[in-house]
Protein backbone atom coordinates (compact mmCIF):
# COMPACT_ATOMS: atom_id res chain seq x y z
CA UNK A 1 0.00 0.00 0.00
CA UNK A 2 1.34 3.37 -0.58
CA UNK A 3 2.60 5.26 1.62
CA UNK A 4 0.58 8.71 1.92
CA UNK A 5 -0.98 11.00 4.68
CA UNK A 6 -4.33 12.34 4.30
CA UNK A 7 -4.14 16.52 4.25
CA UNK A 8 -8.35 16.75 3.14
CA UNK A 9 -9.70 14.59 5.81
CA UNK A 10 -6.80 14.02 8.25
CA UNK A 11 -7.19 11.22 11.00
CA UNK A 12 -7.87 13.91 13.38
CA UNK A 13 -10.79 13.65 15.72
CA UNK A 14 -13.62 16.39 15.76
CA UNK A 15 -11.71 18.72 13.14
CA UNK A 16 -15.09 19.90 12.46
CA UNK A 17 -14.91 22.18 15.49
CA UNK A 18 -13.79 25.59 15.20
CA UNK A 19 -11.34 25.33 18.36
CA UNK A 20 -9.52 21.64 17.07
CA UNK A 21 -8.92 23.59 13.53
CA UNK A 22 -7.65 26.22 14.73
CA UNK A 23 -5.50 24.05 17.60
CA UNK A 24 -4.49 22.22 14.07
CA UNK A 25 -3.11 25.11 12.49
CA UNK A 26 -5.89 26.34 10.91
CA UNK A 27 -6.73 29.83 9.61
CA UNK A 28 -2.85 30.84 9.49
CA UNK A 29 -3.06 30.06 5.53
CA UNK A 30 -5.71 33.16 5.71
CA UNK A 31 -3.28 34.96 7.33
CA UNK A 32 -0.48 34.39 5.06
CA UNK A 33 -2.39 34.73 1.85
CA UNK A 34 -3.57 38.59 3.01
CA UNK A 35 -0.18 39.14 3.56
CA UNK A 36 0.60 38.73 -0.38
CA UNK A 37 -1.00 40.48 -3.31
CA UNK A 38 -4.00 38.87 -4.81
CA UNK A 39 -2.53 38.27 -8.26
CA UNK A 40 0.70 36.68 -6.21
CA UNK A 41 -1.94 34.29 -4.41
CA UNK A 42 -3.20 33.43 -7.87
CA UNK A 43 0.28 32.56 -8.81
CA UNK A 44 0.62 30.35 -6.18
CA UNK A 45 -2.52 28.16 -7.39
CA UNK A 46 -1.17 28.30 -10.48
CA UNK A 47 2.42 26.78 -10.13
CA UNK A 48 1.02 24.22 -7.56
CA UNK A 49 -0.90 22.53 -11.10
CA UNK A 50 -3.95 22.50 -8.75
CA UNK A 51 -7.36 21.36 -11.33
CA UNK A 52 -10.74 21.44 -10.62
CA UNK A 53 -12.45 18.20 -8.55
CA UNK A 54 -15.42 18.58 -9.58
CA UNK A 55 -15.65 16.90 -13.24
CA UNK A 56 -13.94 19.33 -15.53
CA UNK A 57 -10.01 19.30 -14.23
CA UNK A 58 -9.85 22.88 -15.80
CA UNK A 59 -6.74 24.26 -13.97
CA UNK A 60 -7.61 26.59 -10.97
CA UNK A 61 -5.20 29.22 -11.13
CA UNK A 62 -5.58 29.53 -14.64
CA UNK A 63 -9.27 29.52 -13.97
CA UNK A 64 -8.86 32.33 -11.42
CA UNK A 65 -6.75 34.23 -13.49
CA UNK A 66 -10.01 35.22 -15.94
CA UNK A 67 -11.49 37.30 -12.82
CA UNK A 68 -11.28 41.04 -13.32
CA UNK A 69 -9.16 42.33 -10.70
CA UNK A 70 -10.44 45.93 -10.87
CA UNK A 71 -14.02 46.98 -12.25
CA UNK A 72 -17.32 48.61 -11.07
CA UNK A 73 -19.17 45.35 -10.56
CA UNK A 74 -19.06 42.92 -7.60
CA UNK A 75 -17.20 39.93 -7.71
CA UNK A 76 -18.53 36.63 -6.85
CA UNK A 77 -17.61 33.04 -5.84
CA UNK A 78 -20.12 29.99 -6.38
CA UNK A 79 -18.69 26.99 -4.42
CA UNK A 80 -20.35 23.86 -5.66
CA UNK A 81 -21.15 21.29 -3.35
CA UNK A 82 -24.22 20.15 -5.41
CA UNK A 83 -22.39 16.78 -5.85
CA UNK A 84 -25.27 14.75 -7.78
CA UNK A 85 -23.86 12.80 -10.38
CA UNK A 86 -24.59 8.94 -9.10
CA UNK A 87 -21.75 7.72 -7.91
CA UNK A 88 -19.70 10.99 -6.02
CA UNK A 89 -19.93 11.19 -2.22
CA UNK A 90 -16.65 13.20 -1.74
CA UNK A 91 -18.14 16.54 -0.65
CA UNK A 92 -19.96 15.66 2.32
CA UNK A 93 -16.95 14.33 3.82
CA UNK A 94 -15.74 17.74 3.89
CA UNK A 95 -18.69 19.03 4.94
CA UNK A 96 -18.84 16.84 7.67
CA UNK A 97 -15.07 15.99 8.79
CA UNK A 98 -13.69 19.16 7.50
CA UNK A 99 -16.02 22.01 6.81
CA UNK A 100 -13.35 24.68 8.05
CA UNK A 101 -11.10 23.61 5.69
CA UNK A 102 -13.15 24.86 2.90
CA UNK A 103 -13.83 28.10 4.27
CA UNK A 104 -10.56 29.00 4.72
CA UNK A 105 -9.96 28.27 0.69
CA UNK A 106 -13.17 30.39 0.27
CA UNK A 107 -11.38 33.21 2.39
CA UNK A 108 -7.95 32.55 0.40
CA UNK A 109 -10.22 32.64 -2.98
CA UNK A 110 -12.37 35.64 -1.93
CA UNK A 111 -8.69 37.73 -1.27
CA UNK A 112 -7.09 36.51 -4.46
CA UNK A 113 -10.25 37.05 -6.47
CA UNK A 114 -11.93 40.02 -4.85
CA UNK A 115 -14.86 38.39 -4.19
CA UNK A 116 -17.90 40.24 -2.46
CA UNK A 117 -19.60 37.69 -1.11
CA UNK A 118 -19.41 33.48 -1.52
CA UNK A 119 -22.23 31.05 -1.49
CA UNK A 120 -21.61 27.57 -1.15
CA UNK A 121 -24.47 25.50 -3.17
CA UNK A 122 -25.39 22.04 -1.12
CA UNK A 123 -27.91 19.98 -2.73
CA UNK A 124 -31.30 19.86 -0.66
CA UNK A 125 -30.95 16.68 -0.38
CA UNK A 126 -27.77 16.89 2.19
CA UNK A 127 -30.27 18.97 4.66
CA UNK A 128 -27.72 16.94 7.74
CA UNK A 129 -24.58 18.52 6.43
CA UNK A 130 -26.30 21.67 4.95
CA UNK A 131 -26.78 22.01 9.18
CA UNK A 132 -23.43 21.30 9.42
CA UNK A 133 -21.94 23.22 7.03
CA UNK A 134 -24.21 26.64 8.55
CA UNK A 135 -22.58 26.04 11.71
CA UNK A 136 -19.30 26.23 10.70
CA UNK A 137 -19.87 29.27 8.78
CA UNK A 138 -21.73 30.87 11.85
CA UNK A 139 -18.30 29.67 13.85
CA UNK A 140 -15.95 31.33 11.52
CA UNK A 141 -18.15 34.31 11.33
CA UNK A 142 -18.29 34.26 15.67
CA UNK A 143 -14.72 33.95 15.60
CA UNK A 144 -14.19 37.46 13.41
CA UNK A 145 -12.74 35.11 10.65
CA UNK A 146 -15.47 36.30 7.77
CA UNK A 147 -17.46 39.38 7.46
CA UNK A 148 -16.92 42.79 8.55
CA UNK A 149 -15.00 41.36 11.33
CA UNK A 150 -12.22 39.88 9.75
CA UNK A 151 -10.91 43.33 8.93
CA UNK A 152 -10.01 43.76 12.97
CA UNK A 153 -8.99 39.95 13.15
CA UNK A 154 -6.73 40.32 10.36
CA UNK A 155 -5.96 43.88 10.46
CA UNK A 156 -6.81 44.04 6.95
CA UNK A 157 -9.71 45.79 4.67
CA UNK A 158 -10.77 42.77 2.25
CA UNK A 159 -13.54 41.03 4.04
CA UNK A 160 -16.12 38.74 2.28
CA UNK A 161 -19.62 37.54 3.17
CA UNK A 162 -20.36 33.50 2.94
CA UNK A 163 -24.16 32.39 2.87
CA UNK A 164 -25.38 28.51 2.30
CA UNK A 165 -27.51 28.30 -0.56
CA UNK A 166 -29.44 24.95 -0.20
CA UNK A 167 -30.63 23.51 -3.70
CA UNK A 168 -34.40 21.84 -3.93
CA UNK A 169 -33.12 18.33 -5.81
CA UNK A 170 -31.94 18.96 -9.25
CA UNK A 171 -29.24 16.98 -10.61
CA UNK A 172 -29.28 19.77 -13.39
CA UNK A 173 -27.64 22.06 -10.42
CA UNK A 174 -24.39 21.08 -10.93
CA UNK A 175 -23.81 22.66 -13.68
CA UNK A 176 -22.06 26.28 -13.01
CA UNK A 177 -24.49 28.16 -15.15
CA UNK A 178 -27.81 26.16 -13.61
CA UNK A 179 -26.44 26.70 -10.27
CA UNK A 180 -26.16 30.49 -10.69
CA UNK A 181 -29.74 30.74 -12.10
CA UNK A 182 -31.04 28.71 -9.15
CA UNK A 183 -29.08 30.91 -6.29
CA UNK A 184 -30.78 33.90 -8.55
CA UNK A 185 -34.20 32.38 -8.17
CA UNK A 186 -34.94 31.59 -11.80
CA UNK A 187 -36.10 28.43 -13.23
CA UNK A 188 -32.40 26.56 -13.53
CA UNK A 189 -31.55 26.48 -17.05
CA UNK A 190 -28.33 25.96 -18.50
CA UNK A 191 -26.53 29.74 -20.39
CA UNK A 192 -25.43 29.48 -23.48
CA UNK A 193 -21.66 30.58 -23.48
CA UNK A 194 -20.11 32.94 -23.82
CA UNK A 195 -20.49 34.91 -22.04
CA UNK A 196 -18.33 32.85 -19.63
CA UNK A 197 -19.62 33.35 -15.82
CA UNK A 198 -15.68 35.49 -15.48
CA UNK A 199 -17.31 38.50 -17.66
CA UNK A 200 -21.15 38.00 -16.31
CA UNK A 201 -22.09 35.09 -14.21
CA UNK A 202 -23.94 35.86 -10.96
CA UNK A 203 -26.67 38.79 -11.89
CA UNK A 204 -24.27 39.57 -14.27
CA UNK A 205 -21.38 40.28 -12.40
CA UNK A 206 -18.06 38.73 -12.61
CA UNK A 207 -17.96 35.17 -10.90
CA UNK A 208 -15.76 32.20 -10.56
CA UNK A 209 -17.47 28.73 -9.66
CA UNK A 210 -15.31 25.95 -7.86
CA UNK A 211 -16.14 22.71 -7.06
CA UNK A 212 -16.04 21.92 -3.11
CA UNK A 213 -13.04 19.96 -3.18
CA UNK A 214 -10.86 21.95 -5.33
CA UNK A 215 -11.45 25.00 -2.96
CA UNK A 216 -10.32 22.60 0.13
CA UNK A 217 -6.97 21.86 -1.33
CA UNK A 218 -6.59 25.79 -1.85
CA UNK A 219 -5.04 25.88 2.30
CA UNK A 220 -3.05 22.97 1.86
CA UNK A 221 -1.07 24.81 -0.84
CA UNK A 222 -0.70 27.71 1.31
CA UNK A 223 0.59 25.39 3.65
CA UNK A 224 2.38 23.44 2.35
CA UNK A 225 3.67 24.98 -0.42
CA UNK A 226 3.02 24.92 -4.30
CA UNK A 227 6.27 22.74 -4.98
CA UNK A 228 5.05 20.29 -2.30
CA UNK A 229 1.40 19.78 -3.77
CA UNK A 230 2.69 19.34 -7.45
CA UNK A 231 4.85 16.52 -6.27
CA UNK A 232 1.67 14.39 -5.24
CA UNK A 233 0.71 11.99 -7.91
CA UNK A 234 0.34 12.73 -11.84
CA UNK A 235 2.94 15.20 -13.13
CA UNK A 236 -0.34 16.94 -14.86
CA UNK A 237 -2.88 16.50 -12.77
CA UNK A 238 -1.38 16.48 -9.50
CA UNK A 239 -2.43 16.68 -5.43
CA UNK A 240 -4.32 14.60 -3.07
CA UNK A 241 -8.02 13.92 -4.78
CA UNK A 242 -10.80 11.71 -3.03
CA UNK A 243 -12.01 9.05 -4.91
CA UNK A 244 -15.21 7.75 -4.00
CA UNK A 245 -15.62 3.70 -4.89
CA UNK A 246 -18.70 2.12 -4.82
CA UNK A 247 -20.79 -0.76 -6.11
CA UNK A 248 -19.45 -4.49 -6.15
CA UNK A 249 -15.97 -3.95 -3.39
CA UNK A 250 -15.78 -5.19 -0.18
CA UNK A 251 -14.91 -2.02 1.60
CA UNK A 252 -16.93 0.91 -0.60
CA UNK A 253 -16.20 4.34 0.77
CA UNK A 254 -14.30 7.72 0.09
CA UNK A 255 -10.60 7.43 0.14
CA UNK A 256 -8.13 10.54 -0.13
CA UNK A 257 -5.09 9.35 -2.40
CA UNK A 258 -2.93 11.04 -4.69
CA UNK A 259 -3.57 11.23 -7.69
CA UNK A 260 -2.69 8.82 -10.50
CA UNK A 261 -3.27 5.34 -8.75
CA UNK A 262 -3.63 2.44 -10.93
CA UNK A 263 -7.28 1.97 -10.97
CA UNK A 264 -6.72 -2.23 -10.04
CA UNK A 265 -4.86 -0.97 -6.96
CA UNK A 266 -7.70 1.48 -6.04
CA UNK A 267 -9.98 -1.47 -6.33
CA UNK A 268 -8.53 -4.53 -5.12
CA UNK A 269 -5.61 -3.20 -2.59
CA UNK A 270 -7.83 0.22 -1.30
CA UNK A 271 -11.34 -1.22 -1.53
CA UNK A 272 -10.64 -4.98 -0.92
CA UNK A 273 -11.45 -6.17 -3.86
CA UNK A 274 -14.73 -7.77 -4.97
CA UNK A 275 -17.35 -9.86 -2.78
CA UNK A 276 -17.05 -13.40 -3.52
CA UNK A 277 -13.42 -12.73 -5.77
CA UNK A 278 -15.79 -12.74 -8.73
CA UNK A 279 -14.27 -10.52 -12.35
CA UNK A 280 -15.33 -6.98 -12.92
CA UNK A 281 -17.08 -6.60 -15.81
CA UNK A 282 -17.38 -2.88 -15.97
CA UNK A 283 -16.08 0.28 -14.10
CA UNK A 284 -17.62 3.97 -14.51
CA UNK A 285 -14.34 5.90 -13.28
CA UNK A 286 -16.13 9.29 -12.29
CA UNK A 287 -19.46 9.30 -12.03
CA UNK A 288 -22.35 7.99 -14.01
CA UNK A 289 -21.90 10.53 -16.97
CA UNK A 290 -18.41 8.82 -17.99
CA UNK A 291 -17.40 6.35 -20.29
CA UNK A 292 -17.11 3.29 -18.86
CA UNK A 293 -14.36 0.94 -19.01
CA UNK A 294 -13.96 -2.93 -19.48
CA UNK A 295 -13.38 -5.05 -16.53
CA UNK A 296 -10.90 -7.16 -19.02
CA UNK A 297 -8.92 -3.89 -19.99
CA UNK A 298 -8.35 -2.17 -16.64
CA UNK A 299 -4.36 -2.83 -16.31
CA UNK A 300 -2.52 0.03 -16.55
CA UNK A 301 -4.98 2.68 -16.07
CA UNK A 302 -4.41 5.74 -13.61
CA UNK A 303 -6.58 7.72 -12.06
CA UNK A 304 -5.48 11.05 -13.09
CA UNK A 305 -7.27 13.28 -16.07
CA UNK A 306 -4.38 12.35 -19.12
CA UNK A 307 -4.82 8.94 -18.24
CA UNK A 308 -8.03 7.98 -18.47
CA UNK A 309 -8.97 10.23 -21.39
CA UNK A 310 -5.78 7.89 -23.14
CA UNK A 311 -7.68 5.26 -22.17
CA UNK A 312 -10.68 6.56 -23.21
CA UNK A 313 -12.70 7.74 -20.23
CA UNK A 314 -12.56 10.89 -18.09
CA UNK A 315 -11.72 11.50 -14.40
CA UNK A 316 -15.25 13.19 -13.50
CA UNK A 317 -15.52 13.39 -9.80
CA UNK A 318 -13.39 10.26 -9.04
CA UNK A 319 -16.33 8.25 -8.31
CA UNK A 320 -15.92 4.88 -9.10
CA UNK A 321 -18.44 2.13 -9.53
CA UNK A 322 -17.25 -1.34 -10.22
CA UNK A 323 -19.71 -4.20 -11.42
CA UNK A 324 -19.34 -7.54 -11.31
CA UNK A 325 -19.51 -10.02 -13.74
CA UNK A 326 -22.98 -11.48 -13.12
CA UNK A 327 -24.27 -7.49 -13.37
CA UNK A 328 -26.96 -6.94 -15.54
CA UNK A 329 -25.34 -4.53 -18.17
CA UNK A 330 -29.12 -3.46 -19.63
CA UNK A 331 -30.53 -2.94 -16.48
CA UNK A 332 -27.85 -0.88 -15.24
CA UNK A 333 -28.09 1.65 -19.20
CA UNK A 334 -31.64 1.61 -18.30
CA UNK A 335 -31.54 2.97 -14.42
CA UNK A 336 -28.51 5.05 -15.93
CA UNK A 337 -30.65 6.58 -18.71
CA UNK A 338 -33.66 6.81 -16.47
CA UNK A 339 -31.90 9.29 -14.08
CA UNK A 340 -30.38 11.85 -17.26
CA UNK A 341 -34.18 11.36 -18.60
CA UNK A 342 -35.91 12.82 -15.36
CA UNK A 343 -33.12 15.09 -14.95
CA UNK A 344 -33.06 16.40 -17.96
CA UNK A 345 -34.20 20.66 -17.55
CA UNK A 346 -36.50 20.13 -20.91
CA UNK A 347 -34.33 23.58 -22.19
CA UNK A 348 -32.94 21.65 -25.43
CA UNK A 349 -34.24 19.75 -27.84
CA UNK A 350 -32.04 16.74 -28.56
CA UNK A 351 -31.61 16.28 -24.92
CA UNK A 352 -35.07 16.29 -23.74
CA UNK A 353 -36.41 14.44 -26.45
CA UNK A 354 -33.70 11.57 -27.02
CA UNK A 355 -33.08 10.70 -23.39
CA UNK A 356 -37.13 9.94 -23.42
CA UNK A 357 -36.52 7.75 -27.02
CA UNK A 358 -33.34 5.75 -25.60
CA UNK A 359 -35.09 5.41 -22.35
CA UNK A 360 -37.68 3.92 -24.60
CA UNK A 361 -36.29 1.50 -26.30
CA UNK A 362 -33.80 0.07 -23.61
CA UNK A 363 -37.27 -0.31 -21.38
CA UNK A 364 -37.66 -2.47 -24.35
CA UNK A 365 -34.92 -4.82 -24.22
CA UNK A 366 -34.97 -4.86 -20.48
CA UNK A 367 -38.73 -6.39 -21.20
CA UNK A 368 -36.66 -8.91 -23.10
CA UNK A 369 -38.20 -7.31 -26.68
CA UNK A 370 -35.10 -5.86 -27.93
CA UNK A 371 -33.41 -6.85 -31.14
CA UNK A 372 -29.86 -6.14 -32.46
CA UNK A 373 -30.68 -3.10 -34.30
CA UNK A 374 -31.95 -1.75 -30.95
CA UNK A 375 -28.33 -1.73 -30.29
CA UNK A 376 -27.77 0.83 -33.86
CA UNK A 377 -30.54 3.06 -32.66
CA UNK A 378 -29.74 3.82 -29.84
CA UNK A 379 -25.90 4.43 -30.56
CA UNK A 380 -27.90 6.78 -33.32
CA UNK A 381 -29.65 8.87 -31.15
CA UNK A 382 -26.74 9.26 -28.56
CA UNK A 383 -24.81 10.29 -31.25
CA UNK A 384 -27.50 13.25 -32.12
CA UNK A 385 -27.69 13.87 -28.25
CA UNK A 386 -23.96 14.54 -28.28
CA UNK A 387 -22.74 18.34 -28.63
CA UNK A 388 -25.95 19.53 -29.95
CA UNK A 389 -27.03 20.75 -26.82
CA UNK A 390 -26.63 24.36 -24.39
CA UNK A 391 -24.92 22.42 -21.45
CA UNK A 392 -22.60 19.34 -21.19
CA UNK A 393 -25.80 16.96 -19.41
CA UNK A 394 -26.60 16.22 -23.42
CA UNK A 395 -23.26 14.75 -23.70
CA UNK A 396 -23.80 12.87 -19.89
CA UNK A 397 -26.71 11.53 -21.21
CA UNK A 398 -25.27 10.39 -24.44
CA UNK A 399 -21.61 8.89 -23.60
CA UNK A 400 -23.12 6.10 -21.25
CA UNK A 401 -25.16 4.91 -24.01
CA UNK A 402 -22.72 5.65 -26.85
CA UNK A 403 -19.75 3.93 -25.09
CA UNK A 404 -21.21 1.04 -23.48
CA UNK A 405 -22.60 0.44 -26.88
CA UNK A 406 -19.20 0.44 -28.45
CA UNK A 407 -17.50 -1.58 -25.84
CA UNK A 408 -19.98 -4.02 -24.69
CA UNK A 409 -21.56 -4.57 -27.99
CA UNK A 410 -21.08 -8.25 -27.04
CA UNK A 411 -22.44 -8.05 -23.85
CA UNK A 412 -25.79 -6.99 -24.74
CA UNK A 413 -25.63 -8.98 -27.52
CA UNK A 414 -25.49 -11.68 -24.86
CA UNK A 415 -28.08 -9.98 -22.70
CA UNK A 416 -31.10 -9.79 -25.85
CA UNK A 417 -30.89 -13.43 -26.68
CA UNK A 418 -32.01 -14.50 -22.81
CA UNK B 1 -48.69 31.80 7.90
CA UNK B 2 -45.68 32.15 9.03
CA UNK B 3 -44.54 33.52 13.12
CA UNK B 4 -42.88 36.48 14.11
CA UNK B 5 -39.77 34.47 14.40
CA UNK B 6 -39.83 32.83 11.06
CA UNK B 7 -40.78 36.20 9.52
CA UNK B 8 -37.33 37.02 10.94
CA UNK B 9 -35.56 33.90 9.48
CA UNK B 10 -37.40 35.11 5.98
CA UNK B 11 -35.57 38.36 6.54
CA UNK B 12 -32.54 36.89 7.08
CA UNK B 13 -32.78 35.07 3.93
CA UNK B 14 -33.48 38.17 1.99
CA UNK B 15 -30.31 39.78 3.61
CA UNK B 16 -28.34 37.21 1.77
CA UNK B 17 -28.52 38.42 -1.91
CA UNK B 18 -29.09 41.48 -3.53
CA UNK B 19 -32.48 40.39 -5.16
CA UNK B 20 -35.78 39.55 -4.06
CA UNK B 21 -36.34 36.75 -6.47
CA UNK B 22 -32.87 34.75 -4.77
CA UNK B 23 -34.79 34.18 -1.60
CA UNK B 24 -37.37 31.88 -3.37
CA UNK B 25 -35.50 28.88 -2.80
CA UNK B 26 -34.91 29.28 1.12
CA UNK B 27 -38.08 30.52 1.74
CA UNK B 28 -40.05 27.81 -0.21
CA UNK B 29 -37.89 25.48 2.14
CA UNK B 30 -39.58 27.43 4.98
CA UNK B 31 -43.37 27.02 3.85
CA UNK B 32 -42.83 23.32 2.77
CA UNK B 33 -41.39 22.25 6.06
CA UNK B 34 -43.93 23.74 7.86
CA UNK B 35 -46.94 23.01 5.46
CA UNK B 36 -45.57 19.78 4.25
CA UNK B 37 -46.77 21.06 0.83
CA UNK B 38 -46.35 23.72 -1.83
CA UNK B 39 -49.39 24.10 -3.23
CA UNK B 40 -51.28 27.14 -5.24
CA UNK B 41 -52.00 28.88 -1.60
CA UNK B 42 -48.31 28.34 -0.72
CA UNK B 43 -46.82 29.89 -3.83
CA UNK B 44 -49.07 33.05 -3.43
CA UNK B 45 -48.01 33.23 -0.09
CA UNK B 46 -44.04 32.87 -0.74
CA UNK B 47 -44.50 35.64 -3.53
CA UNK B 48 -46.56 38.34 -1.60
CA UNK B 49 -43.86 37.41 1.10
CA UNK B 50 -40.60 38.49 -0.67
CA UNK B 51 -42.60 40.33 -3.17
CA UNK B 52 -42.14 38.63 -6.36
CA UNK B 53 -44.59 37.97 -9.18
CA UNK B 54 -46.32 34.17 -8.66
CA UNK B 55 -45.45 32.92 -11.70
CA UNK B 56 -41.69 33.23 -10.97
CA UNK B 57 -42.40 31.11 -7.65
CA UNK B 58 -44.41 28.25 -9.24
CA UNK B 59 -41.49 28.42 -12.30
CA UNK B 60 -39.02 27.33 -8.99
CA UNK B 61 -41.54 25.20 -7.47
CA UNK B 62 -42.01 22.75 -10.01
CA UNK B 63 -38.70 22.46 -11.37
CA UNK B 64 -37.01 20.72 -8.16
CA UNK B 65 -37.80 17.62 -6.98
CA UNK B 66 -38.03 18.51 -3.13
CA UNK B 67 -40.96 21.05 -3.42
CA UNK B 68 -43.79 19.01 -3.66
CA UNK B 69 -47.38 19.87 -5.06
CA UNK B 70 -49.14 17.07 -4.09
CA UNK B 71 -49.37 15.66 -0.79
CA UNK B 72 -47.29 13.22 0.36
CA UNK B 73 -47.30 10.66 3.19
CA UNK B 74 -46.29 11.80 6.86
CA UNK B 75 -43.24 9.84 6.66
CA UNK B 76 -41.51 10.15 3.21
CA UNK B 77 -39.67 6.69 2.68
CA UNK B 78 -37.22 8.14 -0.29
CA UNK B 79 -35.36 5.21 -1.73
CA UNK B 80 -32.10 5.87 -4.46
CA UNK B 81 -32.43 2.83 -6.87
CA UNK B 82 -29.62 4.60 -8.69
CA UNK B 83 -26.57 2.34 -10.09
CA UNK B 84 -24.27 1.70 -6.70
CA UNK B 85 -27.76 1.53 -4.02
CA UNK B 86 -29.43 -0.26 -7.24
CA UNK B 87 -25.24 -2.72 -7.23
CA UNK B 88 -26.13 -3.31 -3.79
CA UNK B 89 -29.41 -4.32 -3.50
CA UNK B 90 -32.11 -1.61 -3.74
CA UNK B 91 -34.45 -3.82 -4.43
CA UNK B 92 -34.46 -4.95 -1.32
CA UNK B 93 -34.86 -2.08 0.39
CA UNK B 94 -38.44 -1.68 -1.68
CA UNK B 95 -39.59 -5.30 -1.22
CA UNK B 96 -39.31 -4.62 2.13
CA UNK B 97 -40.71 -1.75 2.60
CA UNK B 98 -43.90 -3.28 0.29
CA UNK B 99 -44.02 -6.52 2.31
CA UNK B 100 -44.08 -4.34 5.73
CA UNK B 101 -46.74 -1.21 4.59
CA UNK B 102 -48.00 -2.43 1.39
CA UNK B 103 -46.81 0.48 -1.04
CA UNK B 104 -44.45 0.73 -3.81
CA UNK B 105 -43.21 3.74 -5.41
CA UNK B 106 -45.65 6.44 -5.71
CA UNK B 107 -47.96 5.55 -3.11
CA UNK B 108 -49.19 6.17 0.14
CA UNK B 109 -51.11 4.06 2.93
CA UNK B 110 -54.51 4.66 3.53
CA UNK B 111 -53.76 6.43 7.11
CA UNK B 112 -51.79 8.99 5.44
CA UNK B 113 -48.44 7.91 7.58
CA UNK B 114 -46.50 6.61 4.82
CA UNK B 115 -45.50 7.49 1.08
CA UNK B 116 -42.85 5.83 -0.52
CA UNK B 117 -40.82 8.02 -3.53
CA UNK B 118 -38.25 6.37 -5.61
CA UNK B 119 -34.95 9.40 -5.96
CA UNK B 120 -32.15 9.81 -8.08
CA UNK B 121 -28.44 9.55 -6.15
CA UNK B 122 -28.01 10.54 -2.71
CA UNK B 123 -24.70 10.36 -2.74
CA UNK B 124 -24.36 8.02 -0.43
CA UNK B 125 -22.99 5.34 -2.62
CA UNK B 126 -20.39 4.22 -0.28
CA UNK B 127 -23.03 3.63 2.36
CA UNK B 128 -25.74 1.60 -0.12
CA UNK B 129 -28.38 0.88 -0.15
CA UNK B 130 -29.59 4.30 1.25
CA UNK B 131 -33.04 5.80 2.22
CA UNK B 132 -33.95 9.15 3.22
CA UNK B 133 -37.16 9.10 5.67
CA UNK B 134 -37.96 12.74 5.13
CA UNK B 135 -34.62 14.36 5.69
CA UNK B 136 -32.70 11.98 7.58
CA UNK B 137 -30.83 9.63 5.60
CA UNK B 138 -30.35 6.06 7.04
CA UNK B 139 -27.97 3.87 5.07
CA UNK B 140 -26.27 0.43 5.16
CA UNK B 141 -29.61 -0.90 5.07
CA UNK B 142 -30.83 -4.17 5.82
CA UNK B 143 -34.36 -5.69 6.22
CA UNK B 144 -33.90 -5.75 9.67
CA UNK B 145 -33.39 -2.10 9.65
CA UNK B 146 -35.73 -0.74 7.62
CA UNK B 147 -38.80 -2.68 9.42
CA UNK B 148 -37.55 -1.37 12.57
CA UNK B 149 -37.57 2.03 11.37
CA UNK B 150 -40.92 1.93 10.28
CA UNK B 151 -42.10 -0.21 13.82
CA UNK B 152 -40.55 3.66 15.36
CA UNK B 153 -42.78 5.86 12.88
CA UNK B 154 -45.34 3.74 12.94
CA UNK B 155 -45.34 3.80 16.96
CA UNK B 156 -44.53 7.91 17.03
CA UNK B 157 -48.29 7.89 14.22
Amino acid sequence: MIDYQPVILPNIPDLHRIDVYEQHGGYAQIRKALGMKPTDVIDIVKASGLRGRGGAAFPTGLKWSFMPQQGEKPNYLCVNGDESEPGSFKDRQIFEFNPHLMIEGILIAGYALRIKAAYIYIRGEYETWVQMVEKAVADAYAKGYAGEKMKETFGTDYSLDIYVHRGAGAYICGEESSLMNSIEGKRPYPRVKPPFPAQSGLWDCPTTINNVETIANVPVIFEKGADWFKSIGAEKHPGPILYGISGHVNKPGVYELPTGMLLTELIYDVAGGVPGGKKIKMVIPGGSSMPPLRGDALDGIRMDADSLKEAGSAIGTAGIMVMDEDTDLTRILTRITHFYKVESCGQCTPCREGTGWMLKVLNRMLAGEGESKDLDLLHSVAKNIEGNTVCALGDAAAWPVKFAIERFRDEFEAELKR
Amino acid sequence: MFTEEELQKVEEIRSHYPTNLAAVMGVLHMYQDKAGIVDEKGIAYVAKLIDVPEEKVLGVATFYEMYHQHPTGKYKLQVCTNVSCMLCNSDMVLKTIKDKIGIGIGEMTDDGLFSVHEVECLGSCGTAPVLSLNKQYHENLTPEKINELIDTMKAKG
